[in-house]
């Protein structure tokens, strides 16, 4: 039994991704928005990739499309060549809210996507969430109920929950936005040490460059209107990265111009 | 502890009141009742009869015989209610056609059905438990209506991203997130089918057994205030026992687990 425990949560499954010629509408009450206008992009496996830009840019729309959840108008998004139908437990995703289950108590909603996964014993299942929860520092807090925690904590049970079914994507819709400033440079620290830890391909979506740069091996630029991706930068600071970093400042500060440069020409 | 003591207090100074308007303190002075024991028997003359009751075993039997219509009718009611009101949650047609039925007949105070319950069953349990069935049915139905429909999208979304079948999503998910509205809707729907029952059981007599509201209707026929006294105690006795064996517990979890406590 500990071998199969053992395979289970030593077994670091990653995955190519890749969308192409992707475009989405959305229909409102003033017309049609274009959410996405024909994106392409390749993402290798076990990369950190961030999508940054502002409301409107199609980066959440493009997370949806990855995790099954929205279907795009024309054009493919495929894991590893296969074509995405809908939502699957080799892509997990974590909301901006947390939502976590208030019925159940901590260790319950971490079992929740476990038990969708077959070939596993509940006494298994209890171990790899023990696991999960060690590994985000919530081990102490298994029977808490969910009201009991705080906005940091709830998140950290969050990625217990969508780490522990072991997907090979994790899909993050700007989860620490919520958050006071200090939980969330923790959480910067405990994110880059499951990434190293786990070596899963994570797609992190936010509006704050700075967090993306902290972040992401490469920071992706999207423009609203219609939502498109104008430009990539590679981030080879090392690990792990302190987001009061000079070099990470300049870096955004970089970014964060540019990401000017293409709002403004969009509001002359 | 002393929230009990202030409840305890209460209730004695209330009986002691009741004693006094009906000539039992005589140690006080209060040897005379105020009116004729006919339109307000004393405590003591209601005692007697329900200790005489339930010695002789009527009392016990007819609980017995009304708590089992209750019980049967109580049951069918949730189990048409809860899936009833989940289909009107998830669907357009089902809310505009069952929905605005049940918010209609809710309104209808369910002793309204008994003469129709009368016709078409006759004087059997059949018709006493359609009366029930008809008062606890359509509050637990718009409760679970009401109580899916308040249940953010999120955790769906959440769900299905986890390999969440929309079967399992139902049961597992949207049901249990709904689980305070249902709760309170079968409490109400307990206290319907409690009300109902006891109007039905006044105006039908059924020879298939005598219950607790038939004695209440025997009283008033045979002039016994203190027979109508007495079961309209074990009437507010059994109500309030179900609320605190069956509900509060319930109620009290939800609470600790949503973090909804007053305290």
């Amino acid at each position: 039994m500990h071998d199969k425990l053992d395979k289970e949560i030593n077994a670091f499954p990653t995955a190519k991704l890749s969308v192409e010629h992707v475009c989405k509408d959305f229909r409102t009450r003033n017309g049609t928005v274009r959410a996405l206008d024909d994106v392409s992009l390749t993402i290798n496996e076990g990369e950190f990739v961030c999508f940054v830009g502002p409301s409107g840019c199609g980066k959440s729309t493009l997370l949806n499309i990855i995790a099954g959840l929205e279907k795009p108008d024309s054009g493919l998004a495929l894991i590893d060549g296969v074509p995405i139908t809908g939502p699957g437990r080799d892509r997990m995703v974590m909301f901006q809210e947390h939502a976590l289950f208030p019925w159940l108590d901590v260790i319950g909603n971490v079992m929740f996507g476990l038990k969708q996964k077959p070939n596993l014993t509940d006494k298994e299942r209890l171990e790899v969430a023990k696991y999960y929860l060690f590994l985000v520092k919530m081990d102490r807090f298994a029977h808490s109920n969910i009201h009991e925690l705080s906005g940091g904590m709830r998140q950290r049970v969050a990625l217990a929950r969508s780490l522990a079914p072991n997907p090979k994507i994790l899909l993050m819709d700007e989860p620490f936005s919520a958050l006071d400033a200090m939980t969330r440079e923790r959480l910067y620290g405990d994110i880059q040490d499951v990434w190293e830890k786990r070596r899963k391909t994570i797609i992190f979506v936010t509006h704050n460059v700075r967090e993306a740069v902290c972040l992401g091996s490469r920071v992706i630029l999207f423009s609203p209107h219609p939502g498109r991706i104008r430009e990539q930068f590679p981030v080879s600071l090392t690990r792990p990265r302190n987001i009061n970093d000079h070099d990470l400042a300049d870096l955004s500060m970089q970014i964060t111009s540019a990401l000017k440069g293409y709002t403004a020409a969009e509001s002359d | 502890m002393k929230r009990f003591l202030i409840s305890l207090i209460f209730f004695i100074l209330l009986i002691l009141v009741w004693a006094g308007c009906t000539g039992e303190l005589a140690f006080l002075g209060l040897n005379e009742s105020l009116w004729s024991p006919f339109v307000l028997p004393s405590p003591q003359v209601v005692a007697q009869y329900l200790w005489d009751n339930t010695i002789n075993g009527k009392i016990p039997l007819s609980m017995l015989i009304t708590l089992r219509r209750l019980l049967i009718g109580y049951a069918i009611g949730l189990v048409l209610g809860v899936p009833l009101g989940m289909l009107s949650a998830r669907f357009r047609s089902v809310s505009d056609t069952l929905g605005v039925l049940a918010l209609g007949l809710q309104a209808l105070p369910s002793v309204c059905w008994v003469p129709l319950a009368c016709i078409w069953f006759g004087q059997t349990e059949a018709a006493l438990l359609f009366v029930v069935i008809m008062g606890t049915l359509w509050s637990v139905l718009l409760s679970t209506q009401n109580g899916m429909r308040n249940v953010p999208p999120i955790y769906a979304r959440a769900a299905r991203t986890m390999g969440s079948s929309p079967l399992h999503t139902l049961v597992f998910v949207t049901l249990p997130a709904s689980a305070p509205f249902v709760v309170s809707g079968m409490k109400q729907g307990w206290a319907f089918a409690w009300r109902s029952l006891m109007a039905a059981e006044i105006y039908v007599s059924v020879v298939s057994g005598f219950g607790i509201g038939q004695y209440l209707h025997y009283g008033r026929e045979l002039q016994r205030m203190y027979q109508v006294i007495g079961i309209m105690f074990i009437i507010i006795l059994v109500g309030l026992l179900a609320d605190k064996i069956l509900f509060s517990p319930a109620e009290a979890w939800l609470h600790r687990r949503w973090g909804t406590d007053k305290e």
